[in-house]
């Protein structure tokens, strides 16, 4: 054993010398917090203000000229309030080997797919971190083998993914949930396998043009839970995973100043089959009134053959609704940006709105605004379920 | 490799043309054989990779900072592919970006947004806005190709010592932020020594000089500080360049969208 590790380290040392490596460390560290309007609309949940702080390292360490490197990115929130939202996460922790027309990538990683700004229908990889926040943008690390090959017609991504990562809930005292907490304890899954089931995958994407393109097929645990009803006292959600089949493809058509986007997908699992596309363009004017500002336009359309959610079904929460924004970058020494956005039900009553504003404060801080309001009156709308929760949010970080 | 000798023995022609001052030449002639003099002096040094420190001053005196570094890959037919990689700010650490440049049409760029893994296409019109708040825009930054002007010789002019051409140059692209742009080119080795940038009402805007000038593999030169003054609102940026390497054998690969998620 002695002898193994002497002769790694001298390898390394004299490596070190004639192969380049590279180290590098970095951390960033944040303090937030939420402020809602209301009370929250059901017993338990926290009253008005819900603060916390996070923290996330990265630490990467290459060797072979880059070749080869390892990345690995822990998190970890406090939250003052919600038990659920306290909580860790190894984001990444992987190892990535490049050769001259392919890479493998080991390890926990995070894989994002799609082109479209207010939904992330296509992206399946990892599982949505909801706790977090409720825009599904920040994901839990997925274990994964990886084999990326690199071809004239474009680049064709296999995965193996073993161990299914679950969906996280705000507890029982948390806000933005429904009527009951989910029980996060006693997850069900479809697969005897349960969590263990290894998931397929493989992606082809290129870009041809003005066109990006995109397509998939996947094979595995649903992300996505059916929340059923405990038949036990005190009543509580319990998550359900279903297998799936998924085909995605997702376009991008860029030219002059405008981005045209679309995702679409068709899920089969043993209780449903459907069809749902997000469409739209983001649209931006470079330098407007005179000024070194951007402002972009945003619209977008979600479909869903599921249809509106009625007491006979259970249908699907963006089914006919359309979404409008303006992202507005002034492009300063500081890169402050506004981003408004407004999301509407053409079926029936349910609206959300938000504002993201953020700005960096000398060299190594960032403060953010957040501002969202939910409106509905539909009680089958998930919207209905977060009446009470408008909300705003403002973070400061410090990086590292 | 045949390319290049041939393209060598065009340039010496020109070069002959232009140093025996043939009367028998326009002005916008004898702009346009200067200005290709500049791509050839320039041509051949495949791929290169250096680290930029851009330094941020307001009119008050207060300084920003930005690290990056920039790989780029020749490309003799086309314009070249660079990929560039944010290190400061700190928030922006990781934030990575593709570019395919084409001397006539529309760029091809890719974003990739470390934080949610996103690599993003997006639209190559802003060339007027400013990078990362500084004091040069997108355009200025952008690898020099023959078709992206037309051209006028103005007359010979001693800058930083050197007896230099002066070259007026008129962007073909409508989304510029320039009516256009008076370069002065040393004889001695066809390097910019200086621009002076016009804006759109035609109104002198920013001068950029170029100092420090290193040679590199005995025939590339690189200027160690280029240094952008902005007339109309007091701030300026100062471009520090280090550690630059040429040759080091980067190939197509390095430059596609695997590169640009993994990219330090």
């Amino acid at each position: 054993m002695w002898f193994k590790w002497s002769l790694l380290t001298t390898s390394l040392l004299l490596s070190s010398t004639v192969i380049c490596a590279e180290f590098e460390a970095n951390a960033k560290v944040g303090a937030d917090s939420r402020y809602f309007f209301e009370q929250g609309q059901y017993p338990e949940q926290l009253e008005n203000t819900q603060p916390g702080f996070y923290a996330q390292a990265e630490i990467y360490y290459a060797w072979n000229n880059s070749s080869d490197s390892i990345t690995f990115i822990p998190y970890y929130r406090y939250d003052n309030q919600d038990a659920e939202r306290t909580h860790g996460d190894i984001r990444e922790l992987s190892y990535i080997h490049v050769s001259e027309d392919w890479e493998l990538r080991a390890g926990i990683r995070r894989v994002f797919w799609g082109v479209t700004e207010f939904q992330h229908l296509v992206d399946v990889i990892n599982q949505t971190d909801a706790v977090e926040d409720i825009d599904g943008e920040d994901k839990l690390g997925q274990l994964m083998l990886n084999l990326s090959t690199v071809n004239d017609w474009g680049i064709v991504d296999y995965y193996l993914l073993p161990g299914f990562r679950e969906r996280t809930f705000a507890g029982q005292n948390g806000r933005l949930r429904g009527p009951a907490a989910v029980d996060t304890n006693n997850a069900v899954y479809e697969s005897s396998a349960g969590k263990q089931h290894v998931d397929l995958a493989v992606r082809w994407s290129h870009s041809i043009g003005d066109f990006d393109l995109g397509s998939y097929w996947f094979h595995g645990t649903n992300r996505e839970p059916l929340l059923q009803q405990s038949t036990q006292e005190p009543i509580s959600l319990i998550p359900y995973y279903e297998q799936m089949d998924q085909l995605g493809i997702d376009i991008q058509a860029t030219s002059g100043g405008w981005l045209w986007k679309f995702e679409s997908i068709y899920r089969d699992t043993s209780n449903d089959n459907f069809a749902a596309a997000q469409a739209g363009f983001e649209y931006t004017s470079v330098g407007i009134l005179d000024s070194d500002a951007d402002l972009g336009w945003l619209m977008e359309y979600a479909w869903d053959s599921r249809g509106q959610a009625s007491e006979s079904s259970r249908g699907a929460d963006l089914q006919n609704d359309l979404f409008v924004g303006s992202r507005i970058a002034l492009n300063d020494v500081q890169s402050s940006e506004l981003l408004i956005g407004f999301r509407t039900d053409m079926e029936h009553h349910s609206n959300t709105f938000l504002i993201e504003a953020n700005r960096r404060f000398g060299d190594n801080y960032k403060v953010s605004f957040d501002l969202r309001l939910f409106d509905s009156n539909q009680p089958q709308d998930f919207v209905s379920m977060l009446n009470n929760d408008d909300h705003i949010q403002l973070s400061v970080e410090r990086y590292f | 490799m045949n390319k290049i000798s041939i393209n060598k023995l065009a340039a010496a022609a020109v070069f002959t043309l232009v140093s025996s001052g043939s009367s028998a030449l326009t002005q916008e002639q004898q702009g346009l054989q200067i200005s290709q003099q500049v791509k050839q002096h320039d041509t051949g040094w495949t791929d290169s990779s250096a680290d930029m420190l851009m330094i941020l001053h307001n009119a008050q005196g207060q300084k920003s900072i930005r690290e990056l570094k920039i790989k780029t890959i020749e490309q003799l037919e086309d314009g070249d592919k660079s990929l560039t990689t944010f290190n400061k700010p700190r928030d922006v650490k990781g934030t990575a970006f593709l570019s395919f440049s084409h001397p006539v049409e529309a760029d091809d760029q890719w974003l990739y947004l470390p934080a949610l893994k996103r690599v993003k296409r997006i639209s190559s019109r802003n060339k007027s806005g400013p990078f990362m708040g500084s004091q040069f825009a997108f355009e200025d930054l952008s690898s020099f190709e023959i078709e992206k002007y037309s051209y006028k010789y103005l007359g010979d002019q001693a800058v930083n010592g050197l007896d230099s051409f002066m070259v007026e140059q008129y962007p073909a692209d409508p989304h510029s932020g320039y009516t256009r742009r008076i370069v002065w080119v040393d004889k001695e080795a066809y390097r910019i020594q200086k621009i002076d940038f016009y804006d759109r009402k035609n109104t002198l805007l920013k001068t950029l000089t170029y100092t420090g000038y290193q040679q590199y593999l005995n025939q590339y030169w690189r200027a160690d500080t280029m240094n952008m003054v902005n007339h109309q609102n007091g701030k300026s940026t100062e471009l520090k360049w280090k550690n630059y390497v040429f040759k080091s054998g980067l190939k197509d690969g390095d430059f596609n969208k695997n590169a640009l998620k993994r990219v330090r």
